[in-house]
């Protein structure tokens, strides 16, 4: 069998910048494993602007943000098998995976990367009842027939769920000349970006209904109509709410899910909070030498700070490649009173680079509240925030100079004046 | 009217399937006709797919006896044709000392139905065969002899072995008349009229309608719709067991059931419906069954629900199955009335109306005959080395195309291209899973309208989620393609 120093699982934006990053760092042998017959992920799809703000300081489409890391990727000559979709991946880090070219195969790294991405909650999650006719689409389906394919999926739409996803396909199916006639929301916030709000439904339009759900699908070989209503504060349909809408098409932008099925036979320690595996300050899994970046390890919001992360987890691999890793004791970092998990979970005092990012989404819209950072149950920081929403990631640096020593644990939480 | 054939099959259900495979047994002309898209896609599609062990049916009825036949054909059908099958084993769940004298009945009742291995077991003994029975559980009855089978499989393996040996399946055709004439019947479609000396009415929820266009004896089915969750595979070993509660006046009440493809299955509800077509879950309905399973076991993983769906049970008002000839329509033969356990009983049901149609026509047996079906190879489950030479004779089975249930487009191009192949979504997803995972065909869809398309050299716009009506895409968009 066939040893790489370095496995990256996936070749989307957080792939492409692990693997640059990681050879960058010195490492010669870094091989990416790509399901797609093309690299670049889910970026390919969205061809809609605003990825690179931070990263290059430009407004690109999805697919020019891919191919700038493609570009560099294919300039550093870093190896790359296309339809290639792992199967499986052991603790010994030994990956099977099945191509067309390589029939089944199996390679084993030195380290390997996670970067597999996420997916979209479909229907039947929600367990919407009705009939199954045909007019459902997941928003990233109905998104890749539209613009990777080029086909029309319907001309009157109601899209359940206001995650950014659903909001860019929104507009994009009113710039086709389907008519959106409502956006449902179960939460009483949006999912999505604010900006993504204005852009995508203010500006044509296009009315936002917050604590609304589907409670009925109508049709049988196509859909007909979908039945809102509105919700409670246990997000229970209230009778006598329901309105009927006349539609073909309804889209879900319902929430994704870090795609985890390799990660959890590996047998490592996952969050229940973001569906990804728990990782020290590293970006390090509790398997010694198997990292993660990306949304595999926590749904991002930007693109950029995918590449940001992917680029510290394609770092820290090296280092574990080229026998630089020092692994010490490791203390928690845990998420309290409004802030919903934070990534990294764990940190090593000893061995952390001179500041840390910690991300971390919250559990609501807060106003006029305080991000807290406790290092042993002493408050070291306090920021100031007019507004939080769980749409936006939000993120805190850590300076090693800054934490008590000896360190037990870091507690980050949102506090009122 | 011309004989255009010896026998029509009316529905391609698993019903009818089986009577096309056993008939075919015997040198006759056959044909099929089925008014969806594709075969097994009314209640053959959407029920528990459970191999019932035959305690529950009243001795002497044709339930009873169809049942236990039907329970005993399937490890020999199964290894024939090559569909899952598995005795997993099931549990009859007693939730009160009130039930005891039921459960008791039952094991009776089973006992003379001649249901092999029955046992009660005390509520500790069953929690220690399946540790995630509720504590609620008093007593229950335990027979070994209870089974899963995929019923998608099993229909459409007798379908393509019923094709394989000379049946006519023609699809996407209804029956909208059935005349008698002098010496044998025309059944007239929406394209076409056939003539035939026998008929056979396996129309499902519409056997009664069929009945009457031929017959003057009384026959009324209720549609009564049971609503269902599926599972994700990783709670698939929430119980081994079928486990099922005391049965109500409705039916067998709601079962928790691994399926044969290692999902876990809740359902069915049962209420009686006016619509034969359309089959909406409710909200109500999937709350009663989520309530009502929670009661057979503790911490029910409802988060792991993966989709909804339902189906209809055809209930006859005399409450058995209706199998044989009608007494006032010589050669008009009828499997109505088939609610469950018309999925176990299908062999028997199958090889008992063919061995009367081939009596009646004096049909000999064909030397030629092929018993013997394979499956569409399941990549991900062979082992390695078969898996790697699979692949260097067909390079398509390392193209994966449903991330979820690894299902490579090597399979997928053989589901299209068997013996009455899938021309459809979910004519695919039935015959090899792809888009049955938890990400609900989100990822594969793309792929599969791509894969359809070419095989069926038709454009993509045309490809339909199930019947006509049903197309996914609204057209290219201008300028684009």
């Amino acid at each position: 069998m066939r040893t790489h120093d370095l496995i990256v699982i996936g070749g989307g934006p957080a792939g492409l910048a692990a693997a640059l990053s990681a050879r960058r760092a010195g490492v010669q042998d870094v091989l990416i494993l790509e399901r797609d017959h093309v690299l670049g992920g889910i970026l390919n799809q969205c061809i809609h602007n605003g990825f690179g703000l931070h990263t290059f300081k430009e407004e690109l489409t999805g697919p020019e943000y891919a191919a700038r890391f493609i570009a560099q990727a294919q300039e550093e000559n870093i190896p790359y098998r296309l339809g290639a979709t792992v199967i499986s991946i052991s603790r010994e880090k030994i990956v099977t995976y099945v191509s067309r070219e390589d029939g089944l195969a199996q390679v084993r790294a030195k380290a390997l990367i996670l970067a597999m991405g996420c997916r979209e909650r479909p229907r039947g999650a929600l367990n919407i009842p009705g009939s199954r006719p045909a007019g459902i689409f997941s928003a990233g389906t109905a998104q890749h027939l539209m613009n990777i394919e080029g086909y029309g999926v319907g001309k009157e739409v109601v899209i359940l769920g206001s995650g950014d996803i659903g909001l860019i396909m929104a507009r994009r199916m009113t710039l086709e000349g389907a008519k959106v006639k409502v956006v449902a929301e179960l939460m009483p916030y949006s999912g999505g970006l604010k900006r993504n709000i204005v852009q995508c439904l203010d500006d044509f339009g296009i009315p936002l209904k917050l604590s609304h759900t589907v409670v009925e699908i109508h049709g049988r070989e196509r859909l007909t109509g979908v039945t809102l209503a509105q919700v409670d504060e246990n997000r229970r349909p209230i009778a006598g709410t329901e309105e009927c809408y006349a539609c073909d098409t309804l889209l879900l932008s319902v929430g994704l899910l870090p795609e985890n099925e390799l990660t959890r036979a590996l047998n490592v320690k996952m969050s229940r909070v973001t569906g990804g595996p728990e990782v020290d300050d590293r970006l390090q899994t509790d398997c010694e030498g198997v990292f993660a970046c990306g949304n595999v390890l926590h749904v991002h919001d930007l693109v950029d700070y995918v590449s940001e992360e992917a680029a510290l987890a394609g770092k820290n691999a090296a280092a574990c490649v080229l026998s630089q890793q020092t692994v010490g004791r490791t203390v928690p970092v845990t998420a309290d009173g409004g802030v919903r998990y934070t990534v990294p979970q764990r940190l090593d005092p000893d061995n952390m680079a001179d500041s840390v990012t910690v991300r971390f989404r919250v559990a609501d819209v807060y106003r006029d509240r305080f991000v807290c950072v406790y290092c042993n149950g002493e408050r070291i920081r306090r920021i100031k925030k007019r507004v939080l929403a769980p749409g936006e990631m939000e993120q805190v640096i850590l300076k090693k100079s800054e934490l008590a020593q000896p360190l037990e644990s870091i507690r980050i939480c949102l506090e009122v004046e | 009217m011309r004989k255009d054939c010896d026998v029509v099959v009316i529905g391609g259900g698993v019903i009818g399937c089986a009577v096309a495979r056993e008939l075919s047994r015997s040198a006759l002309r056959i044909c099929l006709i089925e008014k969806g898209e594709d075969v097994c896609s009314g209640t053959s599609k959407a029920n528990s797919g459970i191999v019932h062990a035959g305690f529950d049916a009243k001795p002497g009825t044709m339930k009873a006896k169809m049942n236990l036949l039907g329970s005993r054909m399937m490890p020999k059908l199964a290894k024939e044709l090559d569909f899952r099958f598995e005795r997993n084993g099931s549990l009859v769940l007693c939730l009160s000392e009130d039930g005891l004298p039921a459960l008791r009945e039952l094991y009776e009742r089973g006992a003379a139905n001649g249901v092999e291995g029955l046992a009660i077991l005390t509520g500790d003994e069953a929690r220690r065969k399946e540790p995630n029975l509720s504590d609620g559980v008093v007593a229950a009855l335990y027979a070994p002899t209870g089974g899963i089978v995929c019923p998608f499989e099993l229909t459409i393996a007798l379908a393509e072995n019923a094709c394989v040996n000379g049946v006519v399946f023609r699809r996407n055709e209804t029956v909208t008349d059935v005349s008698r004439g002098a010496d044998g019947y025309v059944v007239t479609t929406n394209r076409a009229r056939i003539g035939a000396t026998c008929v056979v009415n396996a129309a499902g929820v519409h056997a009664d309608e069929i009945h009457r266009m031929v017959s003057k004896t009384p026959m009324h089915i209720t549609p009564r719709k049971g609503d269902y969750c599926l599972l994700d595979k990783e709670v698939g070993g929430y119980v081994l067991c079928t486990v099922f509660q005391l049965p109500s006046a409705l039916g067998k009440g709601v079962l928790v059931t691994p399926t044969a493809h290692g999902n876990l299955l809740i359902g069915p509800t049962a209420t009686d419906v006016e619509d034969k077509e359309n089959t909406p879950t409710t909200a109500a309905e999937l709350a009663y069954l989520t309530q009502t399973a929670a009661r057979s076991v503790r911490d029910l993983p409802l988060r792991s629900v993966i989709t909804s769906f339902s189906g209809l049970r055809a209930h006859e008002d005399g409450g058995d199955f209706i199998i044989g000839e009608a007494e006032d329509a010589e050669g008009f033969f009828e499997a109505a009335g088939i609610e469950s356990p018309g999925l176990s009983s299908a062999p028997a049901i199958g090889a008992y109306l063919a061995a009367l149609i081939a009596k009646k026509l004096g049909a000999e047996e064909k030397a030629d005959f092929i018993p013997t079906r394979r499956a569409i190879p399941r990549l991900a489950e062979l082992p390695a080395e078969e898996r790697r030479t699979l692949m260097e004779e067909n390079p398509l089975y390392g193209s994966i195309v449903c991330r979820c249930e690894q299902i490579s487009e090597g399979e997928i191009v053989e589901a299209i291209r068997r013996p009455v192949g899938a021309v459809s979504l979910d004519g695919i997803k039935r015959r090899v899973r792809a888009g049955m995972g938890r990400c609900q065909a989100g990822f594969c869809t793309p792929r599969l309208l791509e894969i359809l398309s070419r095989e069926l050299h038709r454009p993509m716009e045309e490809i339909c989620k199930n019947v006509p009506g049903s197309e996914l895409l609204t057209g290219t968009m201008e300028g684009r393609k």
